[in-house]
């Protein structure tokens, strides 16, 4: 160990990648919370195929999962690596483009025979020739040889030898960027010592003769250190934009006082959401796995109706099966929930990858003057905070609420400062009292023009409500034009007034110079990145990231006068550009659209903003 | 046994106008709800602001705007997933759903078998006229093979559902049957399917004036029909019917046969009697299945059985687990598992 030179680097983008059942988003978790433990920033993405267990050795079964961390705040996982560690030539095969120039790959060097070079497709028996890897540092380390040899003195058959070369490979980079392994041995002791303490010993020996194999060979000239990063003084946690919004509900639910439902179904990249509220019975959720994804949504309007906070999850295609329920909410004006962690359309798409093309669909996909709050969440911590305001709003004004994330933040992670609950707003619905007068279900509040929730139990209250138009004060079916008039008006008037519940629109940068960078929901991490690089750089350029849509915050026209250009960047064809071309008129929007079922690479972006700029 | 709520069926009714067509079937239904309420109240202790009535979409379903309760007209087909919602999320309310064949057999068919499924303590009232009314008559999933529609002018060629083989097929828990016009049975079923905990399906066979007029009628036109042709099941008591209740059911070579008492030498011994509890769904299925003209309609509770049911299982495994978590409130929840401190 001493024998190698340590080098001082500010961030390091790893990607550990190999066959879908070889344990890599467990590697890669394992070295991010260990990166965490040390205080580094960090931003963490998952990549799976849509396959569980595609054919072995093949491209289309590579799963990964990529760190990026720091000695400064960390906010996207980074788009090329500094370091590939591929367990087989497939996955060599599949990430070959992500690699930085100079990049490290470390590949099992056991798969480098005929067998595994062929099934990945390659035309030669050199994949490293192949892929054009001689100007980079390629070591080839024969990790699944030097596990079975490390674990020849334990009493373990050779397919659970096998699976513990994901730890042998874990094992090289912690020595390479000078990782303590405690955090690593702590959770495989949690979960395996009891179940199967031999299965432990050999992951944790696995572990550490991958650590001293890095130490003790000169396979590697140099280690590396990421100092702390110097993030604000608090407790930390890692956390997931899934996990983040299953708990941001309830934190609304315990906020409002309203017991939180949750009605769904699994699908797709939401299922955790509905996995995470399921293990929430000790905070009294119902969280209920419904026949279908109408059933998810049908059991919440009717929880809503009795008085829930309700919520259902979805994805796309989940959405749109949604879509004549939540039209139902609208007409019954009751608080509602949908998210919609979307994934690339239309269609099955691309399940496991992401988009944000479901826009048009959370805005206008309905029959009728359908208008529901939409509101979309950009890192994976913030999904806490949207998911938060989303119940606040839902419940506040009584309305059904779309929370757009999408597949990239929701299955990322990054540390996050846990909040404390004291510093919370109380969520208020205006629930309705009984009183000497007849109850008037659709009497509306002046100020947010929402109408008040009667509680199902509550006496005196009794009331209908339905899909039918209903009589603007009482309730009762009404097929009178004028009030059809007046409650498609109201509705309207009800979910434009949330504006005035939400903050301005803010800019990241000057609110003047050459260039305003338009986003909203899920791409933040990555233009932010690339916009802040080049505000380093000396580039008059802002960004102007949304994540209220509908309504549209206070503020913007102001800030999109300050600019010479603007280019409005989202990862499908242009929706948001022709949303803001529909509510600001007067602007002229450039557009950077993907849809590649991949997020924007920071270098992508700073090559079509120096274009626009003329540099 | 509570009494302290007293109600007449007056308390039940809106000031909505029924806007059901004259002769439809649907106004001795709600007569008969309406009757059935205060002696559910009164029996299991409902006070009349915990009643809620769910439908979805069907003549059946504006049943809930004549109801002075609280009531969801909602969307075709989800009155059953909506009211799953209700209940779950307050399981001391009082859940009716208001359906018809078209509405719970059609396009909520899948809502329908996985509410019997899950046994959650609903009460669905499944009116069944075998044709779709309010689209102005085409032919529904319960339409006899043949049926010459709007949307069969040849006549159909799908076998239609007999709903109570689907409810018992499913392993539902309550499933009983009556006829619009037999507003004494529907209500003796109704409160039955009140004190049943667990889904209770009441399919009423109800007469569309409009658009399917008499499809009942060959067993349930007149009184002596009625009395011929259908059979009034009871728990404990033998199955008997007919104008003198001289004819009954027996079991034999692994069916149901009609026999006289006094022919052949068939006495009162040897005629079956009802097992409404009898977890076994065999019996229950033939007699649910039992069609005129070969065998007597069976009406009343068929089958109604004891299962755990869904949203009181929710509530319980609350509380077992909120004895057990050391989570009690979300700052616990979001300082559990891994964290560390930045000094």
């Amino acid at each position: 160990m001493d024998k190698l030179n340590v080098k001082e680097l500010d961030d390091v983008v790893i990607r550990f990648s190999g066959d879908s059942g070889d344990g890599m988003q467990l590697t890669g978790t394992l070295f991010s919370d260990t990166s965490a433990l040390l205080g580094n920033g960090i931003s963490t993405f998952p990549d799976y195929p849509a396959e569980i267990r595609a054919p072995q050795g093949t491209v289309s079964g590579v799963s990964g999962f990529q760190v990026h961390f720091g000695s400064d705040r960390v906010i996207n996982p980074g788009d090329y690596c500094d370091v590939l560690v591929a367990m087989n030539p497939a996955a060599l095969k599949a990430n070959a483009k992500w690699l930085k120039k100079g990049a490290t790959v470390i590949l099992d060097g056991d798969t480098l025979d005929e067998k595994h070079v062929a099934k990945a497709g390659f035309a030669t028996s050199d994949p490293i020739a192949e892929l054009g890897l001689g100007d980079h540092n390629v070591v080839v380390p024969a990790i699944t040889s030097l596990t079975r040899e490390a674990l020849s003195g334990l009493e373990l058959d050779n397919k659970s030898v096998v699976k513990c070369k994901n730890m042998f490979a874990l094992g090289i980079c912690f020595c390479l960027y000078n990782r303590p392994m405690d955090h690593a041995e702590r959770y495989i002791n949690g979960k395996f010592a009891k179940k199967n303490p031999v299965v432990a010993e050999a992951n944790i020996l696995a572990l550490k003769a991958g650590y001293n194999y890095a130490a003790n060979t000169h396979a590697f000239a140099n280690t590396y250190r990421v100092a702390p990063a110097d993030l604000p003084k608090g407790t930390y946690r890692n956390i997931s934009g899934n996990v983040a919004t299953a708990w941001g509900f309830l934190a609304a639910s315990e906020k409002s006082g309203r017991p939180l439902f949750c009605g769904s179904y699994p699908i797709t990249p939401a299922t955790v959401i509905l996995e995470e509220l399921a293990k929430r019975r000790d905070l009294g959720v119902k969280a209920v796995q419904m026949e279908d994804e109408i059933a998810g949504i049908c059991t919440a309007i009717g929880a809503a109706f009795a008085g829930n906070f309700a919520v259902t999850t979805t994805s796309g295609p989940g959405l749109s099966l949604k879509s004549e329920a939540l039209g139902l909410a609208v007409m019954t004006e009751l608080p509602l929930v949908v998210v919609d962690v979307q994934r690339g359309g239309p269609s099955t798409g691309l399940p496991t990858k992401t988009e944000q093309s479901d826009l048009n669909q959370a805005l206008y996909g309905r029959n009728g003057e359908c208008p529901v709050v939409v509101i979309a969440a950009s890192t994976p911590s913030d999904c806490f905070d949207f998911a938060f305001t989303a119940g606040r709003i839902a419940m506040e004004h009584m309305t059904p609420v779309i929370l757009l994330t999408d597949g990239f933040i929701a299955n990322g992670s990054q540390p996050w400062k846990i909040p404390s609950m004291a510093d919370y707003p109380a969520i208020c619905p205006p629930v309705a009292r009984p009183s000497d007068e007849p109850y008037m279900p659709y009497r509306r509040d002046e100020k947010k023009y929402c109408r008040t929730w009667a509680f199902p139990g509550t006496e005196g209250l009794e009331h209908r409500v339905g899909g039918l138009e209903k009589d603007k004060l009482k309730g009762c079916v009404s097929h009178d034009p004028q009030n059809h008039q007046y409650m498609t008006r109201a509705r309207a008037e009800k979910v434009a007034r949330v504006a005035d519940c939400i903050p301005r629109q803010e800019v990241v940068g000057e609110k003047t110079g050459e260039l305003l960078v338009v986003g909203w929901g899920g791409t933040r991490g990555n233009l932010q990145t690339a916009v802040e690089q080049m505000q380093r750089e000396g580039e008059r350029i802002s960004l102007c990231h949304f994540n209220y849509i509908n309504p549209l915050p206070r503020g913007v026209e102001e800030i999109f006068a300050g600019f010479d250009k603007i280019v409005v960047c989202e990862l499908n064809e242009g929706q948001f550009a022709n949303y803001l071309r529909s509510n600001f008129q007067q602007f002229e929007y450039l557009q950077f659209n993907k849809c590649e079922g991949l997020p924007f690479t920071v270098v992508e972006l700073k090559n079509r903003f120096k274009q626009l700029l003329n540099r | 046994m509570e009494t302290q709520y007293k109600y007449t069926p007056a308390d039940f009714k809106s000031d909505q106008e029924v806007k059901w067509c004259p002769g439809c079937g649907d106004h001795a239904i709600l007569s008969a709800v309406q009757r059935a309420l205060p002696q559910i109240a009164e029996q299991t202790g409902t006070p009349h602001s915990r009643f809620a009535f769910v439908s979805g979409i069907g003549c059946s379903s504006r049943f809930p705007y004549y109801m002075k309760t609280y009531g969801f007209h909602s969307i075709h087909g989800r009155a059953n997933a909506i009211a799953t919602g209700v209940k779950t999320a307050n399981p001391e309310l009082n859940v009716w759903v208001t359906t018809g064949d078209g509405d719970s057999l059609a396009i909520g068919g899948n809502h329908f078998i996985h509410a019997i499924r899950r046994n959650i303590d609903l009460n669905v009232i499944l009116f069944n006229n075998e044709i779709y009314g309010l689209t102005k008559g085409q032919y529904s999933p319960t339409s006899k093979l043949g049926k010459i529609t709007k949307t069969s002018p040849y006549g159909t060629v799908e076998q239609p559902f007999i709903p109570g083989e689907l409810v018992i097929g499913a392993k539902g828990s309550f499933f009983a049957r009556s006829i619009d016009v037999e507003i004494a049975t529907t209500q003796e079923c109704l409160v039955a399917a009140a004190a049943h905990k667990g889904m209770s399906v009441v399919e009423v066979l109800q007469n569309c004036v409009i658009f399917n007029d008499k499809t009942h009628a060959a067993f349930a036109g007149d009184k002596a029909l009625r009395a011929e042709h259908t059979i009034v099941l009871r728990h404990g008591e033998k199955m008997t019917f007919g104008a003198d209740n001289r004819k009954g059911l027996v079991f034999e070579d692994m069916q149901l046969k009609v026999v006289t008492i006094g022919e052949n030498g068939v006495t009162l011994d040897d005629i079956l009697t009802h097992d409404a509890h009898c977890k076994s769904t065999v019996l229950h299925s033939m007699l649910a299945g039992m069609k005129y003209p070969d065998y007597p309609v069976a009406l009343g509770v068929i089958r109604s059985v004891d299962e755990p049911s869904y949203a009181d299982e929710v509530e319980k495994q609350i509380e077992e687990v909120r004895a057990q978590s050391k989570i009690k409130c979300v700052d616990d929840l979001l300082h559990s598992g891994a964290t560390w401190t930045i000094e």
